[in-house]
């Protein structure tokens, strides 16, 4: 039965015509946007070709320039440092120590909510001018910081927003290390490798196959960030922390232009498809399979 | 061998140590974690004037006021006709999604169909396509179709297992089944559709509810596509309805909006604290076993 195409093609039906319909369409149709003056309140026959203009005037455009700029720091800030602190927490945490279950659910509990309008909110109250740090800070005799009013502070706070949302990746890497065969450790230890010397040779490079796929999702998402700025700070002060998605969003459905939105979304699509192919296509250089180790173990 | 007995003395205390200062760690780094939550939920219950004044966040004078006047909202409508107009998209979102999802990874992972290679690499791609790219467009289409103003933009492209990432999750999950029970069903007389759901769903339950809570998560979150498509705010979700709140009253009731944000949070933080196990096992199924 299992090798009746017929029937088989019938099952991923769905999908095809999903594909075709709200992807592939999509797809193409917001790239022939992005050569036009469309606006969201016109009939779509009114909007003129106007080739590259979009793209040709981004040049121009401070504001893109601006927000290209923060949308890099942003990743590459959060990215690294999000993937450090997971790999790190994950370590102290594979350890066979009594309530450490305990410990796995509070740090991944924010990754699950972290994404919604309600910790959004909460976030902007706790970095507010009266708000919970600044409280803090006054308690201890200091004096209190305008949070979302300083681009370098407001940046600092959706980068916090972010970095609290380590669990996934760390739930990721921790699967990974338990899967990391213990004798490698033992025969380590006879060979008398310090604890540090092991991460190093043995915990890192097993890991890389996680370390690969979590470093991947956390671009993808980090590029696309939307709910944390939009509703702190607005993409502001003085377009501080004004990224790329939220951008493409107010272009079109604030601006109206749908063709500069759809120009700018596709420079996006483009830097995280230039960003994912160089990471699949340097992963023969430092990713290590557990295949490649040539024997059983690794339960593959 | 002085020295040894010195060593081995001090080697004895060395797990002691390290444990001492993994608690120490997980400790202080959960509790920094924990501590906004807890302040929202505990200024959920607090009075205003107390909020601003307190940065700990059990109540000294605890009271529901947060609650009883946040649910009443600024606008015409409660709290309630919020929360069910979330469960109005996030339910047919989660029911669609869920059905699709295991239809096609069954096609995917048991079928030899012809360009199997290349539909899964397009299936991957999805996962990693900025959603972005295709908002425009489908916003544009779904004006056409006339579901502006409706939930059907929010849930219907889901019935056509457009997030690749759930059924990556349940194709890797079905691979690692054996064949003998739906080999011998097919014996049997059953037909594909009948070993679908007779034999492999109930065997594939945990990454089938492993996808349900993920949807369900991430339908309670999104804020995007609601904000685009709904504009009559008595479609508006919870998350719509925050929003809101902040901009109309963030000067003075913060307590209200705390309280509305704690019980926008409760089902998801009901859903993980029940079954935490499929949300680590959905989240690791790909990265590790892939």
């Amino acid at each position: 039965m299992y090798n009746n195409k017929l029937i088989g093609s019938l099952y991923v039906t769905p999908f095809v015509i999903g594909f075709l319909l709200f992807t592939a369409f999509p797809f193409v149709a917001s790239f022939i946007l992005s050569l036009t003056d469309a606006r969201l309140q016109d009939q779509l026959g009114a909007a003129q070709f106007t080739g590259v203009a979009n793209y040709t005037g981004m040049v121009a455009d401070s504001t893109f320039q601006k927000s290209l700029g923060v949308t890099f720091a942003y990743v590459f800030i959060t990215v690294p440092l999000k993937l450090a602190f997971a790999l790190f927490i994950a370590v102290v945490l594979n350890f066979k120590l009594r309530g450490i279950g305990l410990f796995r659910t509070a740090f991944y509990l924010p990754s699950i909510l972290g994404g919604s309008v309600a910790i959004a909110v909460v976030w902007r109250f706790v970095f507010a001018g009266d708000g919970l740090i600044n409280q803090g800070l006054g308690s201890l005799g200091i004096g209190g910081v305008n949070w979302l009013g300083e681009p370098t502070t407001a940046m600092f706070s959706i980068v916090l927003l972010r970095l609290w949302q380590f669990g996934s990746a760390m739930v990721v890497f921790l699967a990974g290390l338990k899967a990391i065969p213990e004798d490698l450790y033992e025969a380590a230890d006879l060979d008398g490798a310090s604890r540090m010397k092991q991460f190093w040779m043995i915990t890192l490079p097993l890991l890389t196959p996680v370390l690969f796929f979590n470093f991947i999702m956390q671009i993808v998402q980090a590029f696309q960030e939307f709910n944390g700025p939009y509703i702190i700070t607005a993409g502001g002060p003085l377009k501080s922390s004004y990224l790329l998605p939220l951008m493409i969003y107010e272009e079109a459905f604030k601006y109206f232009n749908l063709g500069y939105s759809s120009a700018l979304s596709w420079v996006l699509f483009i830097i995280i498809a230039i960003f994912t192919a160089v990471a699949f296509w340097s992963q023969k250089h430092w990713v290590f399979y557990a295949q490649d180790r040539g024997d059983d173990k690794g339960g593959h | 061998m002085v020295t040894a007995t010195i060593d081995t003395g001090w080697r004895k205390h060395l797990p002691v140590l390290n444990a001492f200062l993994r608690y120490g760690i997980l400790i202080l780094v959960g509790f920094v974690m924990i501590y906004p939550l807890l302040w929202m939920i505990g200024g959920a219950f607090k009075n205003n004037a107390e909020i601003f004044s307190s940065i700990g966040f059990i109540p000294k004078a605890p009271t529901t006021d947060g609650f009883v006047n946040g649910w009443k909202t600024s606008t015409e409508y409660s709290f309630a006709t919020y929360l069910l107009n979330t469960m109005k998209i996030v339910i047919p979102k989660v029911i669609v999604t869920v059905i699709s999802s295991v239809v096609v990874a069954y096609g995917f992972a048991r079928f030899a169909i012809p360009g199997r290679k290349w539909l899964f690499a397009l299936l991957m791609a999805t996962v990693l396509l900025p959603k972005s790219v295709l908002l425009i467009p489908q916003y544009l289409m779904f004006r056409e179709f006339g579901w502006l103003d409706t939930y059907l933009p929010l849930y219907a492209p889901q019935a056509f297992a457009t997030e690749g990432f759930f059924v990556f999750m349940i194709i890797q999950f079905m691979r690692t089944l054996p064949l003998d029970m739906e080999e011998a069903a097919v014996m049997d007389g059953c037909n594909s559709f009948q070993v679908l759901t007779l034999i492999v769903c109930p065997v594939i339950l945990p990454a089938i509810i492993s996808v349900a809570l993920f949807q369900f998560m991430w339908s309670m979150n999104d804020f995007l596509q609601p904000l685009i498509y709904l504009s009559s705010v008595e479609k508006y979700p919870v998350a719509l309805a925050l929003k809101m709140s902040i901009d109309v009253t963030e000067a003075t009731s913060w307590n209200e909006i705390l309280a509305m944000s704690t019980i926008a949070i409760a089902p998801s933080l009901i859903l993980f604290f029940a079954a935490q196990k499929y949300f680590v096992e959905g989240l690791t199924s790909g990265a590790v076993k892939g």
